[in-house]
C-alpha cells in the first residue's frame, strides 16, 4: 500500500491571540521576529560556506520551521534548560548560542564549542540552558527527564524542554523517557516537531496514531497540537505547558505542525516528496511571511523597522563569519584528552611517536642482548 | 569488628555515601519497599526516603538515561539493574550518550550502574551473564568487578565519588558466600589498581571476580605439587592495571588468564595482547586462557558446570604451563 503524503498547508481562519501571546510586549514581539530571521539568515550563510567546502560535514536546515523552535524556546525563563533537535537552531539562539559558535562548530574549528569533536549544532552549555543532542534519536528524552528530576529533587522551580521529531517518537528511548518523566511528575515539556518526514519516511509510515499528541493519553499526560508555523501559537501553547510544569503539574506533550522544506540534509534531493508540495508550503505557509504580515497589519510595525532588523541580523552574521574563519583546526593530539576526568589523557599511539616498534620501547631480561634494528635481531 | 558479607559491604558503602553526600541517590526496579531482588538496598528507603531511593518503571534506558541527566546537574545517581543481563537494554544510552558526554560535550556523568552478575547459580542464559567485555571496548566508561567484601565496599565508595560513569559488576555467587572485616574509617579502594591475591613464583593466574576463588583453590592444590602460583585479582577492568600485569609476568614468566566470561572477544584476549606487546621477551611459555565456552549460559547443572571454568580446568592449564 502506498503511504500517504504529508498534508498540504491547511487553510487558516482568523487566529485569536491566547492570553500569553497577548501579554507579550512590543519589544518581545520584535525579538521573536529577530530570532526567526536570524535562524534563516544564519543557515543561508552556512549554505554559502557549505558550497565553498568550508563546512566539513553535512548541513541541516530548518527552513520553514523557524517559528516552532523560536516560539517554544521563547516561552522558557533563564535557568530553564532545553535540548534541541537538529532543526531547532532557533531555540539555541534564543537561549544564547552565538553565530560564531555555530559557524565554528560547522567548520570544525579548534576553538569551536566542542573543539572539533562534534558536528553541527551538537553542543551545549548548561549555564545558558541548552544541552547538546546526540544522533541517536529519542535518547535526549530520558536524559532531559533526569535533568528535570534533579530540579524536582532539589525543589528548584526550573523547567526542562526537550524537542524530538516525528520519527523519534517511534524509539524505545522516547517511550521509556517520557513514561519515566510522567510517573515521576517531573517539570518537563516534550515537543514533537511534526514536519512530515523523518529523512524520507512520511509520518504515515511512522505511526498509526491519528496524531502524535494522542500519545499523551497512554502516558497519562496532556497532549496538545498547535500550529508550529505560527510563532505566537507556538509560544502560547509552550508557555502554558511550561507554567504548568513549573507549578508542579508534570509533563505535557506538544505536537507542533510544520513542514520540512529542505531535505534531511543539504545532500538530500527530496525525490520522495510529491511534486509542488514544498513550493506550496513556501508560498502559502511560510512562518516568517506569516509573522511579518501580522506584525505590520495587526501590531503596527512598519516595514522600515523590520528592514532595519534584517540589516542588523546580516551585519551580525557577517561579523561572525569573519571571526569564525580566522580560527584554526584543532591540534591532532587534542584527540587524546578529556575522555575521563581521571586520567585526563589517553596514551598516545606508539606507531605515531617515531618508535621503531612497540618492543623497542621496553627493556628486556638481563642477558638477552640488545635489539639491533639493522640486523633485524638481537646482537 | 564483625564480618559482613560481600552484599552487605555494597549496601554499607552506598549507605555511607548517601549519608556523606546529599547528591547521592538510588534508582532501580523494586529497590524501595522490596529492597531489591537480592535485597542489596534493603532498609535504605526507610533510612533515606522515597526521593533518594526511587523505584522506577521497567525501563533501563529510561532510568540510566535519567541518571545521566541528573549527573550533569551535579547529582550522583546509583542505578541498580535487577540483573546485569539487562544492561544491554541501556547499551545505547551508556555507550553513545554517557561514555561520550565528557569528550564531546564536556559534561560529566558521575554515576554508577551496578547489578548482580555472573553464573555458577543455575540462572540460565538471562540471569548469569558477564557482559563486561561489551563495555571494556567503549572509551569513556570505567568498569570494576570486585572479588572480596572489602573491595566491594571500597570500590563502591570510589565509584560513587568518581567523576565519570562506573559500571559496577557484583558477582551474585559471592553475595552471601564471601565475608570480610571492613577496615576502619573511610575505606576507599582506588579504581584502576589490581591486587595480588596470592604470592607465587612459578605461574601467574590473572583473573577477577568469582574465578579468583577458583584460582586460589587451584593454587592451594598446586602448592602441594610444588608449583608456586601467583594470583592477580584485577578488581578494575577499565582501566586495566598494566603495571600489575607486567610485574607478575616479569616475576613468573608464565601466565594463565582466567575468566568466567566467554572466550572470543573476552578480556583475556586483550590482556594477552598487552603482554605480547609489552613483555613478550619475559615469557617462557605461551599465554593460555581458561574461560567459559562460547555458548549462551545453559541452565541445567551438568551443562553449566561444563561451560563455566572450574578448579579442575585451572589445574590442567597451570600444570601444562609449569611443565612447558
Amino acid at each position: 500500500m502506498a503511504t500517504k503524503s504529508p498534508a498540504a498547508p491547511a487553510s487558516r481562519g482568523a487566529v485569536v491571540l491566547g492570553p500569553h501571546a497577548n501579554a507579550l510586549t512590543r519589544a518581545e514581539r520584535l525579538e521573536l521576529y529577530y530570532w526567526m530571521r536570524f535562524t534563516r539568515s544564519l543557515e543561508e550563510r552556512l549554505v554559502n560556506l557549505y558550497r565553498q567546502t568550508k563546512v566539513v560535514g553535512g548541513l541541516f536546515r530548518s527552513l520553514g520551521q523557524e517559528a516552532d523552535a523560536v516560539g517554544s524556546a521563547f516561552a522558557l525563563e533563564p535557568g530553564d534548560i532545553l535540548s534541541p533537535l537538529i532543526r531547532n537552531l532557533g531555540s539555541m539562539l534564543v537561549k544564547g548560542a552565538t553565530p560564531v559558535e555555530i559557524l565554528k562548530q560547522y567548520m570544525a574549528k579548534g576553538d569551536s564549542p566542542t573543539r572539533g569533536r562534534e558536528l553541527n549544532i551538537h553542543f551545549g552549555d548548561l549555564e545558558r540552558g541548552f544541552v547538546g543532542q546526540i544522533s541517536h534519536l529519542g535518547d535526549m528524552v530520558p536524559v532531559m527527564a533526569g535533568i528535570a528530576l534533579s530540579f524536582k529533587l532539589r525543589r528548584e522551580k526550573r523547567v526542562v524542554l526537550v524537542y524530538v521529531g516525528d520519527g523519534a517518537t517511534s524509539t524505545g528511548a522516547f517511550h521509556e523517557g517520557i513514561n519515566f518523566a510522567a510517573v515521576q511528575r517531573v517539570p518537563m515539556v516534550v515537543i514533537v516537531e511534526n514536519n512530515g518526514f523523518a529523512y524520507s519516511t512520511p509520518t504515515t509510515t511512522q505511526t498509526a496514531a491519528k496524531s502524535f499528541a494522542d500519545k499523551g493519553i497512554g502516558y497519562g499526560i496532556p497532549g496538545v497540537t498547535a500550529d508550529g508555523n505560527d510563532v505566537l501559537a507556538t509560544y502560547e501553547v509552550t508557555r502554558e505547558a511550561v507554567n504548568r510544569a513549573r507549578a508542579g503539574g508534570g509533563v505535557t506533550l506538544i505536537e507542533l505542525m510544520t513542514y520540512r522544506r529542505k531535505g534531511h540534509a543539504e545532500h538530500d534531493n527530496q525525490s520522495y516528496v510529491p511534486a509542488g508540495l514544498g513550493e506550496r508550503w513556501a508560498a502559502e505557509n511560510d512562518p516568517i511571511d506569516r509573522y511579518v504580515a501580522r506584525l505590520t497589519e495587526e501590531f503596527g510595525f512598519s516595514p522600515k523597522e523590520l528592514a532595519a532588523m534584517d540589516a542588523r541580523v546580516q551585519a551580525e552574521i557577517d561579523a561572525a563569519t569573519d571571526e569564525a574563519e580566522k580560527s584554526g583546526v584543532p591540534g591532532a593530539l587534542d584527540a587524546l584528552t578529556g575522555i575521563y576526568a581521571d586520567p585526563p589523557l589517553e596514551k598516545p599511539l606508539w606507531f605515531r611517536e617515531g618508535v621503531t616498534s612497540a618492543v623497542d620501547a621496553h627493556e628486556r631480561p638481563v642477558g638477552w642482548g640488545v635489539y639491533d634494528a639493522a640486523k633485524g635481531g638481537k646482537s | 569488628m564483625a564480618e559482613i558479607t560481600y552484599l552487605e559491604a555494597i549496601r554499607e558503602a552506598m549507605s555511607e555515601e548517601m549519608a556523606r553526600d546529599p547528591n547521592v541517590f538510588l534508582m532501580g526496579e523494586d529497590i524501595g519497599a522490596y529492597g531489591g531482588a537480592f535485597k542489596v538496598t534493603e532498609g535504605l528507603l526507610e533510612r533515606f526516603g522515597a526521593s533518594r531511593v526511587i523505584d522506577t518503571p521497567i525501563s533501563e534506558a529510561g532510568f540510566v538515561g535519567a541518571a545521566a541527566g541528573a549527573a550533569h546537574m551535579g547529582m550522583r545517581p546509583v542505578c541498580e539493574l535487577q540483573f546485569i543481563d539487562f544492561i544491554s537494554c541501556a547499551y545505547d544510552i551508556l555507550t553513545n550518550y554517557v561514555a561520550t558526554a565528557r569528550y564531546r560535550a564536556f559534561l560529566g556523568c558521575p554515576m554508577v550502574v551496578r547489578g548482580p552478575s555472573g553464573g555458577y547459580v543455575r540462572g540460565g542464559p538471562f540471569h548469569s551473564q558477564n557482559p563486561e567485555a561489551a563495555f571494556v571496548h567503549t572509551p569513556g566508561l570505567k568498569i570494576v568487578y570486585p572479588a572480596t567484601a572489602e573491595d566491594a565496599k571500597g570500590l563502591m565508595k570510589a565509584a560513587i565519588r568518581d567523576d565519570d560513569c562506573v559500571l559496577f559488576f557484583e558477582h551474585k555467587y559471592l553475595y552471601r558466600r564471601i565475608k570480610g572485616v571492613m577496615p576502619a574509617g573511610d575505606h576507599v579502594v582506588p579504581i584502576g589498581k589490581a591486587r595480588v591475591a596470592r604470592e607465587g613464583t612459578d605461574v601467574s593466574i590473572i583473573t577477577y571476580a568469582a574465578t579468583v576463588y577458583k584460582a586460589l583453590e587451584a593454587a592451594e592444590q598446586l602448592a602441594a605439587e610444588g608449583v608456586s602460583v601467583e594470583v592477580i585479582d584485577l578488581r578494575t577492568l577499565a582501566p586495566l592495571d598494566d603495571e600489575a600485569i607486567v610485574s607478575t609476568v616479569k616475576k613468573t614468566h608464565k601466565v594463565l588468564v582466567l575468566h568466567e566470561d566467554t572466550r572470543t572477544g573476552g578480556i583475556a584476549g586483550e590482556i594477552t595482547a598487552r603482554i605480547n606487546e609489552t613483555c613478550f621477551e619475559w615469557l617462557d611459555a605461551p599465554v593460555l586462557r581458561v574461560t567459559a565456552a562460547d555458548v549462551p549460559l545453559p541452565y541445567a547443572p551438568s551443562l553449566e558446570d561444563y561451560v563455566l571454568p572450574q578448579v579442575a580446568d585451572v589445574l590442567t592449564a597451570v600444570r601444562r604451563l609449569a611443565a612447558y
